[in-house]
């Protein structure tokens, strides 16, 4: 069943195309890659996915609706949940209340102003702490944190809602060799409750999570497919692999 | 260490008519009543990240508003004339909030100081060219606030009544600013782009955010009508609107209680220094003022608290280590 369907988008940026004519489909439940060498686009497009940026054509269809010209919260509100490239959790404010603040975003000011909702999203906030080993720096400020961990509270940040899809901008950016490793241990159990969409330069890491890729290669795609299938592609070692 | 401040602070307040005499009285009165309009910068500023410089407006309508009341029908009642000043208020940063923030996308921060203080400018230069709300002169000799068949004198009566709805909005919007609400001021202070990709409308929040600024600095402006028995185009513009922002530096943004200590030390020093050096002393105060916001840009709070006070907590401080014990959840590895 396809939960996210991205045709002919084209984003240009004065006289710069990023994007051009850009076909995406990402299937419920799976685990969907998008590489391509620096500059190739993939960045834009997820922006055009999540609402960051609007396409100059084409459309983005998400669960069965238009969502071309919806603001990101409402994308976020429809069930597409966003992990920046560059970290941005809250610095001055504790871990935990990084995670409630993700938790309550859908809750009625009035609720919020009584402060009604922390009780019950309590148990809720723990339970993301523990899954992803920051339950013991719960009261730290989330400026405090390390990279690794930092990245690791944004996705946490990112599911907390269960998001029917969850775009990832380059999660293992800037992790050592072990974090990158338990960053994909911590996104495998995710597959059973959403679909994702993931922007990686490590292409080690995205073929081994990933069931389908799409290679975009100067704002246009090159190959899509099954990650068997990509990896045997000549148009892609010849457009990708010579580029990296 | 805030609590202990906010304490200190507000014995001293109540302390001070004891032992003062009535000109020191009608001085701090006017103290409490722009420590209303600080409050209501700090809100927006200090909070939710809007760079208000037309607090003015709302002060100086809600003051018109009510003085046309008084001079015009007659009615001198605090129960309608306080009531009418904060709904004046509150509807015309609605209006502003429609114009400046409310739009499709977050405004940017110079846009809503740019239009706030346009709207500023602009009523008040109605304001000075409309005979019907005498022109430069403004509207004199306001008859005074009655409460049934009795009058409220400036003096030690106004002062207790405007220390009284000092307190009662500062606990309110220190109840509000802690509570998860405030956790949504404190997201978009910090990190405004990505809050609506967490699903926060963030312009419905700092409308709201805004108008209740906006109801409080009327409040005020209808307190300080009737406290000076005038208003007049002044209390409408930029300067004053300017100098609320001043307030708040330096006293110390985002705490409340910054406000307060910002409207008492400044007033105090531009009363004294007026003293010492009559035409100088503008200087001294303009440097005085810059050096605290150059070298300490938390005010002089930040001298007293830290930065992790500063920012608080929200909701119930103690729930998040309760739950744990309950649920018997440990630190998993991935």
């Amino acid at each position: 069943m396809i939960l996210l369907r991205v045709q002919g988008v084209r984003k240009v940026y004065a006289t710069l195309t990023a994007l051009d004519g850009v076909d995406l489909t990402v299937m419920k439940n799976s685990f969907h890659g998008l590489i391509g060498p620096n500059g190739s686009g993939k960045s834009t497009l997820l922006k055009c996915i999540a609402g960051a940026e609007f396409a100059n054509q084409g459309s983005v269809t998400f669960a069965g609706r238009d969502i071309t010209r919806a603001t990101p919260a409402a994308r976020s509100r429809a069930g597409m949940s966003l992990k920046f490239q560059i970290t941005s959790v809250l610095p001055s404010l504790s871990v935990y209340d990084n995670i409630l603040l993700a938790l309550q975003a859908q809750e009625v000011m009035g609720t919020l102003a009584l402060s009604r909702s922390r009780g019950r999203l309590h148990g809720r906030v723990i339970d993301l702490l523990a899954q992803f080993s920051l339950f013991e720096k719960r009261h730290d400020l989330a400026g405090s944190l390390s990279h690794g961990q930092q990245q690791w509270l944004e996705i946490a940040m990112a599911i907390s809602r269960d998001p029917a899809l969850l775009l990832l901008d380059e999660p293992t950016a800037g992790m050592s060799r072990q974090e990158r490793h338990v960053t994909g241990e911590l996104l495998i159990p995710i597959k059973q409750r959403c679909s994702v969409l993931i922007v990686e330069h490590d292409v080690d890491f995205i073929k081994d999570i990933c069931d389908t890729l799409t290679v975009l290669d100067q704002g246009a795609v090159v190959e899509s497919g099954t990650t068997q299938h990509v990896q045997n592609s000549e148009r892609v070692r010849e457009a990708y692999l010579t580029h990296v | 260490m805030i609590p202990w401040v906010e304490g200190t602070v507000l014995v001293l307040f109540f302390l001070l008519p004891v032992v003062l005499d009535d000109f020191w009285v009608l001085f701090f009165t006017r103290v409490l009543i722009l420590g209303l309009l600080a409050l209501s910068f700090d809100l927006v500023w200090g909070y939710a990240g809007i760079l208000s410089l037309g607090q003015a407006l709302f002060f100086g309508m809600a003051g018109y508003s009510c003085a046309l009341l008084a001079t015009e029908l007659g009615i001198t009642s605090i129960l309608i004339l306080l009531p009418t000043a904060a709904l004046v208020g509150l509807t015309v940063a609605l209006v502003l909030a429609a114009m400046v923030i409310l739009g499709k996308r977050v405004p940017t921060t110079v846009f809503v100081a740019l239009g706030t203080l346009t709207g500023s400018y602009v009523v008040e230069r109605l304001a000075r060219g409309w005979s019907y709300v005498g022109g430069q002169n403004g509207i004199p000799s306001l008859p005074r606030l009655t409460l049934g068949q009795h009058e409220i004198t400036e003096g030690r009566v106004y002062y207790y009544l405007a220390l009284a709805i000092l307190t009662a909005i500062y606990l309110a919007l220190r109840w509000l600013v802690r509570s998860q609400f405030g956790l949504v001021l404190a997201g978009i202070r910090e990190q405004e782009t990505r809050m609506p990709f967490l699903g926060y409308k963030v312009q419905n929040y700092k409308g709201v955010v805004f108008a209740l600024a906006g109801l409080i600095a009327g409040v005020s402006g209808g307190l300080y009508a009737f406290h000076e028995g005038y208003v007049g185009p002044g209390q409408l513009g930029p300067v004053l609107s300017t100098q609320v922002v001043l307030y708040v530096l330096f006293g110390g943004v985002g705490t409340l209680i910054g406000a307060i200590i910002g409207v008492l030390t400044i007033d105090l020093f531009s009363f004294h220094l007026s003293e010492q050096w009559e035409t100088g002393w503008p200087i001294v105060l303009g440097l005085l003022l810059l050096a605290v916001v150059t070298l300490r840009p938390t005010g002089v709070i930040g001298i007293f608290v830290s930065e992790r006070e500063r920012v608080g907590s929200f909701g119930k401080p103690d729930l998040s280590d309760s739950r744990a014990e309950v649920s018997g959840n440990e630190p998993g590895k991935p």
